[in-house]
């Protein structure tokens, strides 16, 4: 008979206990491992924060390392199978993935980062860093002496490509012999190969290193060096205090809980977000005062107020590509569908994108 | 092209390419006994994480250099036990062993990501990287015990008979190849990129197990074979950056696609001997028969 109370008791208070608190299940996809101090750091902060925000009504799950292949379909059908509600995917290249598993899982809500294509239980999200890269370009063409800047590259996507040329612009706008020398890794994660890069540029001139990857590698080898660089994703400078200008940092906790809260109160949609500075979702980390001199960074924080209220666009016009062409007319401003697509240098860098 | 800008590429090169020739080396002596050891990201990773703890705690070099060869002798050993005493096969346990390695590596390293260290020079060790190739080229060729390593390699019944002892001899070469891996991991995480990431040897260990047969079993080879590996990636890195068109995705496969050719080349038996491969290669050896 006790027994029977027991269990019955232990069933009622499953059944009702969850009946009430029911907390949503939100997973991410992480492209490396949470202890980057890069790109998938951030995405980890950004969960915390939003399980800070939210407590009790939601609990996370992460699985970190998955690589942009058909393990990634493997990855989020795992998270979908057991029950989540909400999956964020965190990585460009998670887009076929994550599609061909949002369409078994109607019921599901995805959220792909810096993707572009949208259904109805898939949502994509990104942050303007192109707008962090303008004032590191305009810091940049202040700070070097040789004229030559390095620029560590991962992958030719728009994303990417939107930042070489956000940087190019604002830094020849400053100096106009500025010289860029890009070498594409073909990763987003190798310290090792990341340190080489680093190191190439700067034995070939470069005394300002930028990095488009996820480590802190090449921060490190510009210290060692006795060279700029700025940092990637978050603040680095704790591993190259002599070396790192700023960084820009990526925010995702507030949209994090945001579209949480959403699942939680059944008023999720699906759309597309791209926020920048404005909204707080790209930061520039604090500016190197003993590095930098003061009215420089005076000129970068005019120009952050200037990019949140909208009187300074990094892709403001005349903007011409490689060969001559122009592209953004003179007063008029890059337009979103440009830039998300954007796969040619502007005029003025060497060489080409590779394809 | 100015002699600077050229020393300074080689020197890129150098610190590139040590990694390489140590878990390179290792790896061929492991395989000259007759073992195929694929366990050797796995070993990378701990022997690149034991350092780094080491030498967040104590702060000496010497013993983070010290702990991380005792833990590629600790893993080697684990293999070695497992396919030698216990039979097990030797690809499956050689992966279970990467997996094991990036599992563990992980779990050790998980609260010192992101510590800050003072990275070492690594130009002791690239210099040592050559003398260890050339020591062990001396090993095989010249020495007796060499010789009977690689006759162990070659055919595990002739030398049993001949009275040698092939699970001694194949066991001190598994950890003989342990103890470089590590080495080349520790390499990794104190001098290369003074750091401890997750999963930072990033495939080295696999290009090191490519590089064993693109050498084809030799060690002067091996040397060759990671500097080529090496060099091609630095070289276009350079020519990326001094603006010319590139296929840079062509060079990240490289190393793979050479492999595969010496791979396809040795699948005709004639040729197998001429590009000595050892015979025994993970065949398992039964000492009762």
């Amino acid at each position: 008979m006790i027994r029977i109370i027991t269990f019955l008791s232990t069933f009622l208070v499953f059944a009702f206990g969850s009946a009430y608190a029911d907390p949503k299940k939100v997973g991410f996809i992480y492209i490396g491992p949470p202890g980057d101090h890069g790109w998938t750091y951030m995405h980890d902060v950004g969960r915390k924060y939003m399980e800070s925000q939210l407590g009790d009504s939601i609990t996370t799950t992460y699985l970190e390392n998955i690589p942009e292949n058909a393990d990634a379909v493997r990855a989020i059908r795992k998270l979908a199978d057991s029950g989540h509600d909400l999956i964020f995917t965190t990585s460009f290249n998670y887009m076929d993935q994550t599609h061909e598993v949002a369409k078994d899982f109607p019921d599901i809500k995805f959220e792909h980062a810096t993707g572009y294509i949208q259904a109805d239980n898939v949502a994509t999200y990104s942050a303007r860093f192109y707008e962090g890269r303008m004032i590191e370009g305009h810091i940049a063409g202040h700070m070097t002496e040789t004229n030559t800047i390095g620029y560590i590259a991962s992958f030719p996507i728009p994303e990417v490509v939107r930042g070489i040329n956000a940087f190019y612009l604002a830094a020849s706008k400053v100096n106009p012999d500025i010289k860029m020398k890009i070498i594409w890794v073909f990763t987003w994660y190798d310290p090792g190969k990341e340190a080489d890069a680093a190191n190439t540029l700067i034995n070939q001139g470069a005394d300002i290193i930028v990095q488009h990857t996820d480590t802190y590698a090449p921060c490190q080898a510009a210290q060692k060096a006795g060279v700029y660089a700025f940092g990637q994703a978050s603040n680095q400078e704790e591993f190259c205090p002599d070396a790192h200008l700023t960084s820009i940092e990526d925010i995702w906790g507030p949209y994090y809980a945001e579209r949480a809260k959403a699942v939680v109160d059944g008023t999720w949609s699906s759309g597309d977000t791209w926020d920048g500075m404005d909204k707080g979702m790209v930061v520039m980390s604090p500016y190197n005062t003993k590095l930098m001199p003061a009215s420089l960074i005076q000129e970068a924080v005019n120009m952050e107020v200037g990019i949140k209220d909208g009187t300074i666009h990094p892709f403001t016009g005349p903007i011409y590509n490689q060969a001559g062409e122009l592209v953004v007319p003179e007063g008029e401003v890059a337009p979103d569908g440009m830039l998300l697509g954007m796969n040619f240098y502007v005029q003025g860098i060497d060489g080409e994108v590779p394809q | 092209m100015n002699l600077d800008l050229i020393l300074g590429i080689l020197q890129i090169v150098l610190i590139a390419t040590t990694p390489l020739v140590f878990a390179g080396i290792g790896e061929l002596v492991t395989e000259k006994s007759g073992v195929l050891n694929l366990g050797v990201e796995g070993m990378m990773l701990v022997g690149a994480v034991s350092a780094f703890i080491i030498l967040v705690i104590t702060g000496s070099y010497f013993l983070a250099f010290f702990v991380s060869i005792l833990s590629g002798i600790i893993m080697s050993g684990l293999f070695a036990f497992l396919v030698l005493f216990l039979m097990s096969n030797q690809i499956a346990t050689g992966l279970a062993l990467t997996i094991f390695g990036i599992g563990l590596s992980s779990m050790l390293g998980k609260q010192y990501i992101g510590t800050p260290i003072d990275g070492l020079s690594p130009w002791f060790f690239v210099i040592f990287s050559f003398l260890i190739v050339f020591l062990v080229s001396y090993f095989f060729y010249k020495t007796k015990a060499g010789l009977i390593l690689r006759a162990v390699g070659e055919s595990h019944n002739s030398a049993h008979a001949l009275g040698y002892s092939v699970i001694k001899i194949r066991f001190l070469s598994i950890l003989f190849g342990g103890s470089m891996c590590a080495l080349a991991g520790s390499y990794i995480s104190i001098c290369y990129a003074p750091m401890w990431q997750e999963g930072m040897t990033a495939g080295r260990g696999w290009i090191a197990l490519a590089l064993v047969v693109f050498a084809t079993w030799k060690p002067e080879r091996v040397l060759i074979g990671a500097y080529i590996f090496g060099g091609v990636t630095i070289l276009q890195m350079n020519l990326q950056a001094l603006g010319l068109r590139f296929p840079g995705q062509f060079f990240s496969m490289a190393p793979y696609v050479a492999t595969i050719i010496v791979l396809v080349l040795i699948s005709s038996n004639k040729l197998r001997i001429k590009l000595s491969a050892p015979a025994s290669l993970t065949i398992p050896f039964y000492r009762g028969r």
